[in-house]
């Protein structure tokens, strides 16, 4: 099992998750994170104060998979959050030592292996 | 020269100025948030040019006497306009009550282009809009021209104002092209709270708006208030059972927008119906702006704020209604359908197509001449960053995390122009 960590650009997002979704890539966290990866810093003016900002938004997606689903997952971030200019951000694949799924208790493999939800009305 | 004419006016002017704040808060919800401050500035930024080329040229083609079509230009500069009586108030006053109304109707458009247009080909196509296309169409309704020859019934600017805003609207949503986003990717309201009070300081904007359009503070005025209390509100009621028919439940945004195509129904009709029609006026005109709505939005149109549906449709559906409703009892002369003058429907729907066509192909020769000289699109990748940041240097909401204080000499200075290098020419 991998931990996937993908920092996007926000604008991004959408087509990324689209992309994850076609991939079939079911569980997934977002958060909004400011960040700087040596992108230009854009200037901005408010009355007589310039500034330079230093930090650009940023989105962080955290993706549990088993082994076999790392490959098409990194390859749908990558081709997903790519706009060719610097700030398109970072895709990291990290061990995991331990998995649990809360509802159930059931672990690693088991845990990260999407469950088709009962029917429901 | 009435003391209490000029104290109600003086009043109505303001209000209606602040009409155009208004609808910024209005469109300004309705975006998301990284455009926040450029749909507001759209509207804030008409307060400036507009007025200033309303006194220097636009009232003079508007409302000096000229010719059927357009004014003189006798009045550039404001020459000859004084504090000497128009009607009962001085000449100023009509003129600056007259600009507010300039303002508001160029700034109605942007609802159609917002999140794409650069603000400099904004400013630049509201200027050359008030002048050649406001100016001469407020003449032929309001100052002497051919459809207030004709008996058009155009009481504070259904045709004038709204179809008017509303069919350059459609033109320029079809040039400047859809957003990128458009259709692919919901595009939710930011803050539909400053939508909600954006339309509450539209209401009451609008008593100065309608009322005002008396221009005296009396029984016409009384009216015409009155009827911009009941109309909205049967348009609000009507929504919302629409609404709980259809969904089971009475949407905000919809509320919102009950309540301003209401006051658009209501605008040509202010001072010619009586209450009991004002509001079978609104509550007829709510439905198909309604319907309009949702059809558009399934469309490959992206009027992103429904310029169309709200003020061009209940525009022309209040100026319709008015030729039904008009009524000689109330208006003290005009007359429409149900008072036994049915032609008066007839001038009404081709004063509206009229206004309409005018608007719109004047739009479209406007934008081609604007095209040719300055891109008006930004560039597709700065449009997923946002507008606030590329045209303005502006955040509508930051933290200010990881701002750093910098003084004209470094290095970030000189970058300034790469980092705002925001159009790769034209219509894309």
């Amino acid at each position: 099992m991998k931990l996937i960590v993908a920092i996007v650009r926000p604008e991004q997002l959408s087509d990324v998750l689209e992309a994850l979704f076609h991939a079939e890539v079911k569980g997934l966290t977002i958060s909004r994170v400011h960040g700087h990866g040596g992108e230009m810093e854009h200037v901005e003016n408010y009355r007589g104060t310039t500034v330079k900002m230093a930090l650009a938004e940023k989105v962080r997606i955290e993706i549990g998979v088993s082994n076999h689903f790392v490959e098409p997952t990194v390859r749908a971030i990558l081709s997903a959050a790519r706009t060719g200019e610097v700030g398109d951000g970072k895709v990291m694949v990290l061990p995991i030592e331990k998995i649990y799924r809360i509802r159930t208790g059931e672990e690693d493999q088991a845990a990260v292996t999407p469950v088709v939800p009962p029917e429901t009305d | 020269m009435i003391q209490a004419d000029v104290v109600w006016m003086l009043v109505s002017t303001a209000l209606v100025l602040l009409m155009t704040p208004a609808l910024g808060f209005f469109y300004g919800g309705m975006v998301r948030s990284k455009n926040a401050l450029n749909t507001l500035m759209m509207s804030f930024a008409a307060l400036g040019p507009i007025a200033v080329v309303w006194a220097l040229a636009g009232y003079s083609l508007a409302f000096s006497p000229g010719s059927a079509f357009v004014g003189s230009l006798s009045y550039v500069g404001l020459r000859g306009v004084g504090l000497e009586a128009q009607g009962t108030i001085p000449h100023v006053l009509f003129m600056a009550y007259q600009g507010t109304f300039a303002i508001i109707t160029a700034a109605l458009i942007s609802g159609a282009v917002v999140e794409r247009l650069r603000f400099s080909a904004y400013l630049a196509f509201i200027v050359a809009w008030v002048l050649l296309v406001y100016a001469p169409v407020a003449h032929w309704v309001w100052g002497g021209g051919f459809l207030s020859t004709a008996g058009a019934l155009d009481f504070a600017g259904g045709a004038v104002v709204h179809v008017n805003a509303a069919a350059a609207a459609l033109v320029a949503a079809k040039f400047v092209g859809a957003r990128k986003d458009y259709g692919r990717r919901a595009m939710l309201p930011h803050n539909v709270p400053f939508t909600l009070l954006g339309t509450g300081l539209l209401w009451f904007g609008w008593f100065g708006f309608n009322a005002g359009s008396a221009l005296a503070a009396n029984n016409v005025a009384a009216l015409a208030f009155v009827n911009t209390l009941l109309a909205p509100a049967a348009a609000l009621a009507t929504w919302m059972a629409i609404d709980l028919y259809r969904e089971g439940r009475v949407t905000a945004v919809g509320a919102a927008t009950a309540i301003v195509v209401g006051l658009v129904a209501v605008t040509p009709a202010a001072g010619y119906i009586g209450p009991a029609s004002a509001l079978a006026l609104g509550g007829l005109g709510a439905i198909p702006s309604y319907f309009a709505l949702i059809y558009r939005a399934r469309t490959t149109l992206d009027d992103s704020l429904d310029v169309v549906a709200a003020h061009g449709l209940g525009g022309a559906t209040g100026a319709v209604l008015t030729g039904v409703f008009a009524d000689p009892a109330w208006s003290g002369g005009a007359a429409g359908l149900v008072a036994g003058h049915p032609e008066q429907l007839v001038t009404q729907v081709a004063s509206v197509a009229v206004v309409a066509l005018y608007s719109g192909a004047a739009t479209f020769v406007i934008l081609k001449l604007l095209a040719l000289v300055m891109p008006l699109r930004i560039r597709g990748r700065v449009e997923g960053v946002g507008l606030d940041v590329t045209e303005h240097g502006e955040e509508a909401y930051t933290a200010g995390d990881g701002a750093i204080l910098i003084s004209p000499g470094d290095s970030a200075y000189e970058r300034l122009p790469d980092a705002l290098a925001t159009s790769d020419g034209g219509r894309a």
